[in-house]
């Protein structure tokens, strides 16, 4: 079960970096979903929601989303979704509910880097950085790759660019988590394919166009492995992975 | 620490714990049409508004809803009546333990979707689970309440 002992909602960053920074066991609390259900004892909880971070500003290069944007914000978003084909929308709406998704925030499931995320496979597969409060600008990719640090992610940027993309998911019921989960892109030359909820958190790589269906298959699968767990063997995973990609495929083509 | 918070209208203070969760002020406080279910935010049966927006009161810190409007089903009894009144004759009630969330969010899709199509519905209300698996009458009666024309007031209330 989830204690608090203290709720703070801090009135800037700076204030919120010292009280995080002061004890190991404070946390940001961005919607709480996932959180809520672990037992742990936070000294004290940080909360952003007074800071002005829960819009979706668009500017001449980007869009840049606060990090207590909710999930469903994302998703009905609409020429965030008209750049990148409803990428966004179609890896947010099966998530739970409707209401479940008016509570979790976007800076919490990206900050968390879960495995199973589905948002933080779709937001690979686009030219994505995150603002950190310490660290600065970094891309997506790299900060997937860092250790949990002691930060606040403050804002999402995705840039304008000519996306084709899609997203796919294989789940045992509807509003469960992912089996596994797939999104693609393509430009004129490459196609950027990322595979999360292998169960690990998800990974991307870049092919060149001029590869088979077969061949792309092969690397993909060299270099983002399958794992078992509860929910899925890692038999069953490879086989999915290698169905989702050429229905990816096939998808873009079609277009 | 000190709460103002305002359900239907009405200003409640009161001092609470830091992780006092919204079900629980709710409860404490006589909203019993808010339910606890599963607790791990997937039921959907302690849904409630904050400023007309469905979400999971059993997820929510009091403490943040503070400076919030929250409406629970108390507030909104005469539009849960009308589409009570469609459940009823659905049969769609049945043991009646997830109909309040259900309500709460069918009647805020009706307020961000105009006209939503069977798929719409389906994924509006993916949220809302019915342990009697009621479901084919639940969207039998959502069906009817949206088409609603010609049905009185009278018919309704009666």
């Amino acid at each position: 079960m989830l204690k608090i002992q203290k709720y703070t909602r801090v009135k800037n960053l700076d204030e919120a970096y010292t009280i995080l920074n002061k004890n190991r066991n404070n946390m940001i609390i961005g919607g709480m979903m996932w959180l809520k259900m672990s037992h742990r004892l936070i000294p004290e909880a940080i909360d952003l929601s007074d800071l002005n971070l829960n819009s979706i500003e668009e500017k001449e290069n980007e869009f840049q989303i606060g990090c207590m944007c909710t999930l469903r914000q994302l998703e009905v978003h609409q020429s965030l979704n008209q750049l990148c084909q409803n990428m966004i929308r179609d890896a947010l709406c099966d998530i739970v509910g409707v209401q479940f998704r008016n509570m979790a925030t976007i800076g919490g499931s990206l900050f968390s880097r879960f495995g199973f995320s589905d948002i933080l496979t779709a937001l690979l597969a686009l030219d994505c950085d995150v603002i950190l409060y310490h660290q600065g600008r970094i891309s997506l990719e790299e900060f997937t790759r860092l250790p949990y640090e002691k930060d606040i992610l403050t804002h999402i940027c995705i840039k304008k660019k000519n996306y084709r993309g899609v997203f796919l998911c294989v789940r045992k019921s509807a509003t469960d988590l992912s089996v596994l989960n797939m999104a693609m892109t393509k430009n004129n030359q490459y196609y950027r394919i990322v595979i999360g909820a292998r169960p690990q958190k998800a990974k991307c790589m870049t092919v060149s166009q001029n590869l088979s269906h077969n061949e792309i298959i092969e690397r993909v699968k060299l270099n983002m492995p399958c794992q078992s767990n509860m929910r899925s063997s890692q038999e069953y995973r490879e086989k999915l992975e290698e169905a989702l990609l050429l229905k990816a495929f096939k998808k873009l083509e079609d277009e | 620490m000190k709460v103002k918070i305002k359900v239907n209208g009405q200003l409640i203070i009161d001092d609470v714990k830091d992780d006092m969760l919204l079900l629980d002020f709710l409860r404490k406080h006589g909203f019993y049409s808010v339910k606890r279910g599963c607790e791990t935010s997937n039921c959907g049966l302690c849904t409630v508004w904050m400023d007309e927006k469905p979400i999971l009161s059993c997820s929510m810190l009091v403490l943040r809803a503070e400076g919030h409007q929250i409406t629970t089903l108390e507030g909104i009894q005469n539009e849960a009546e009308e589409f009570a009144y469609f459940m009823a004759h659905e049969g769609a009630e049945q043991c009646g333990f997830c109909s309040p969330g259900l309500i709460m969010n069918v009647l805020a899709m009706t307020k961000e979707l105009k006209n939503p199509t069977t798929d719409e519905i389906n994924r509006y209300l993916a949220g809302n689970l019915c342990r009697c698996t009621g479901y084919m009458g639940q969207l039998r009666a959502i069906k009817k309440y949206l088409n609603r024309n010609g049905v009185t007031d009278d018919e309704i209330h009666q």
